[in-house]
């Protein structure tokens, strides 16, 4: 849509933001961050009724994003321009009137908003502006969106993006383009955009707990297994086509695969066992890695096998317990686990042969839930370390570092952390808002900030996110 | 009552109700039409047959039963027949008939100076049911009740699927409990499910709770109980009967519990 205009656009800002790119986890958790103003969009005639949930969805994306600081906009100038000729280019500055008199000497030169410099100096102090506004043309909802970096002083120079966006003419259409806009911004910070993205999640809503999905902010859930029983544990594979859980359907808790677009059942085979459980899928996604008490009924050692079930076999001899098996979505060759085989629940790391076991951490309190960063570097894990027995906390860990950092702190049980598409988010589950034994979902940046609550019907939990 | 309602009424000076409550005491409805006159019988046609007698004797059988039917036909008459399957008979006679449900029969006689019919009824009733059969003198309790009054929980330690003190004394007594059950109910099999606490994660709790039944059934299994007979379940915490954050509902919950299998 509108490619040429965009890439154009791109090329001229590829200079300035080079040095930007690709600052992912880091910048989320440390770096100094650019400011942009985001004022509020306006929409002609009938489209003004959509500007409510379009302004909230661009504001979510770009400040949910933690790669961008956004301006307060009560430090907004009145005028707030809406495409490219509003803006005007301040007197020179040999014509801007100087006086003696006391009175005119406290009053700062500006535009009212016409200018640029009124969005990149006091108070607003902004690096970059997105402006624009929508309108309804013939039944689609039109958005003209630009971004200017405000650096560099003329709007003729100034525009990073210039595009137009379109989406049916209601709030679905109204925040559709509000993501596809703030996508483009984000692009520039190498963030990838969670748009269209997919959070599976078990919830008890109708009585039973069933594997639901819904979109990144907590909108469109739908129920995707109705078996009436107990289904747990969802994984999605990395295409996004596929998920796979346990659950009670058939009385002995087993492997289910399903396709999730229609929900279809692919017929996994369970080896027999009294317990096969916590599956994930390989990084290719052609097999299933998960825990079995086979060949004993003594849960559990890790097995691996084809997506059908078919050419299962054991990857751990354990006499304890191994769960929560997680192929390195890097490198295919490095498993995560959780294991009691040091005493409490640790989590480790083996080689994909079951080879070079080497526990992750200290041995404190009970570590669980482990989950791999797309970088196949980070890993997001649950631990109760400085804390009672039960009492969970998200934490995030470099592997090569062996350095943990703490995420949540004691606000109710954390667990279940799993990072997003785009490195940098994590979803969790916590019974922050609910009190003990009632989790929600929620989502929020790797450095611990922008937490939003996704779930509030029944009980919600063992979130997953996928594309 | 209706005029103690008017009373009632005419009291609460409602005059609208009053009116009312009057129309309830109407003038009685006009009475019904009278019945239209009864038909002239015509006068039998002279020379035609008499039905002097058509009956059926007992006219009330109960299934199985037999009734017979007698008729007797007077008269110029050429040919007599009773419907049901009877067909043409004398003009006077008697038949044996065992219909199973009741019916009407029809005697139709026709003679030179017309035709004229009689009809008699047997009524069948319904045996009265068979007596039922003794109550069996099977078990006195089902499967589910002698699971849940003989067989106790076996408790465990946190984090832990060894068989305690305590609960080698509950098992052993379960290993005789469940040798009598399963005697009794020799189609049957019991389910031995492994509960754990809300502490540890989920995924690690299915694990632990596997455990604790897998130890449970191996240590009845030792003292005699057919273990083909008793299959395990881990429940982790997903079924806890205690959802207090308290040592006292966490040690509830950490156990393994009998339960009737299919």
């Amino acid at each position: 849509m509108n490619r040429v205009i965009w890439l154009a656009a791109a090329a001229a800002a590829a200079s300035v933001l080079v040095s930007a790119q690709i600052i992912g986890l880091g910048t989320i958790v440390n770096g100094e961050k650019p400011t942009i103003a985001i004022p509020d969009f306006r929409g002609t005639g009938d489209a003004q009724a959509l500007m409510g949930a379009f302004n909230s969805t661009l504001q979510g994306d770009i400040a949910g994003s933690g790669l961008l600081k956004v301006s307060p906009r009560t430090q907004y100038p009145t005028f707030v321009p809406q495409q490219p000729g509003d803006f005007v280019q301040p007197p020179p500055v040999n014509e801007t009137p100087r006086s003696h008199n006391r009175d005119e000497m406290v009053k700062v030169a500006n535009g009212g908003g016409h200018w640029l410099s009124d969005w990149s100096t006091p108070p607003v102090n902004a690096n970059y502006l997105a402006f624009g506004y929508t309108a309804t043309v013939q039944g689609t909802l039109e958005l003209r969106g630009w971004l200017y970096d405000l650096s560099k002083g003329t709007p003729a120079t100034a525009q990073v993006i210039g595009k137009v966006y379109a989406g049916t003419a209601d709030e679905n259409g109204a925040r559709q383009v509000a993501h596809q806009f703030a996508a483009d911004i984000l692009a520039l910070w190498g963030a990838q955009s969670l748009f269209g993205t997919h959070i599976y999640f078990v919830s008890d809503r109708t009585g039973h707990k069933e594997i639901w999905v819904m979109d990144p902010d907590g909108r469109n859930q739908r129920q995707i297994t109705n078996f009436r029983s107990t289904s747990l544990e969802p994984a999605v594979s990395p295409d996004g086509s596929k998920i796979a859980f346990m659950s009670y359907a058939r009385v002995t808790p087993g492997i289910f695969v399903f396709s999730v677009d229609p929900p279809r059942d692919l017929h996994f085979y369970n080896q027999r066992a009294s317990v096969n459980e916590t599956p994930s899928f390989t990084p290719d996604g052609k097999q299933i890695i998960y825990a079995s008490s086979a060949p004993r009924d003594s849960c559990c050692r890790i097995y691996m096998a084809n997506l059908d079930g078919s050419g299962f076999r054991p990857i751990t001899s354990s006499r304890d317990i191994d769960v929560e098996p997680k192929v390195n979505p890097k490198t295919g060759s490095t498993v995560l686990f959780s294991s009691s085989r040091s005493g409490q629940e640790q989590v480790y790391m083996m080689n994909i042969d079951g080879t070079d076991i080497q526990r992750l951490t200290s041995g404190e309190g009970e570590a669980s839930n482990p989950s791999w960063n797309p970088d196949g570097q980070h890993i997001a894990f649950s631990w109760t370390r400085g804390f009672a027995a039960g009492n969970w906390n998200v934490f995030i860990m470099d592997v090569a570092q062996r350095s943990p950092t703490q995420l949540t702190h004691s606000e109710g049980r954390n667990e279940d952390p799993v990072w997003a598409p785009d490195g940098t988010h994590l979803v969790f589950s916590s019974t922050r808002s609910g009190g003990p034994g009632r989790y929600q979902i929620y989502t929020m940046l790797a450095n611990g900030t922008q937490v939003q609550q996704l779930t509030t019907q029944g009980h919600n939990e063992s979130p997953v996110w996928g594309k | 009552m209706l005029s103690k309602r008017i009373v009632f009424l005419s009291l609460a000076l409602s005059l609208a109700l009053v009116v009312a409550g009057c129309k309830k005491k109407a003038p009685p409805a006009p009475p019904p039409a009278p019945p239209p006159p009864a038909p002239t019988q015509p006068a039998p046609t002279p020379g035609a047959p008499v039905v002097a007698q058509f009956s059926a004797e007992p006219s009330n059988i109960q299934r199985g039963e037999s009734s017979t039917l007698r008729w007797q036909v007077s008269g110029d008459v050429t040919s007599v027949s009773i419907n049901n399957g009877i067909g043409t008979v004398q003009s006077t006679g008697s038949r044996t008939v065992s219909p199973s449900n009741s019916t009407t029969y029809t005697l139709n006689a026709t003679g030179p100076g017309g035709s004229v019919t009689g009809v008699t009824t047997v009524t069948v009733t319904s045996p009265p049911p068979p007596p039922p059969p003794p109550p069996p003198t099977q078990p006195s309790q089902t499967l589910e009740q002698r699971v849940s009054s003989d067989l106790q929980d076996a408790y465990f330690d946190y984090d832990k699927s060894d068989i305690r003190g305590d609960a080698r004394d509950a098992l052993t007594r379960d290993a005789a409990a469940l040798k009598s059950i399963l005697a009794d109910f020799p189609n049957a099999s019991i389910v031995l499910e492994g509960h754990c606490d809300e502490r540890g994660s989920a995924e690690y709790n299915l694990g632990l709770g596997d455990r604790r039944a897998s130890a449970a059934k191996d240590f009845l299994v030792q003292l005699g109980v057919p273990g083909d007979r008793i299959r395990t379940i881990s429940y982790g915490k997903e079924r806890p009967v205690c959802t207090d954050s308290t040592e006292e509902c966490w040690q509830k919950n950490r156990r393994a519990h009998f339960s009737p299998g299919q």
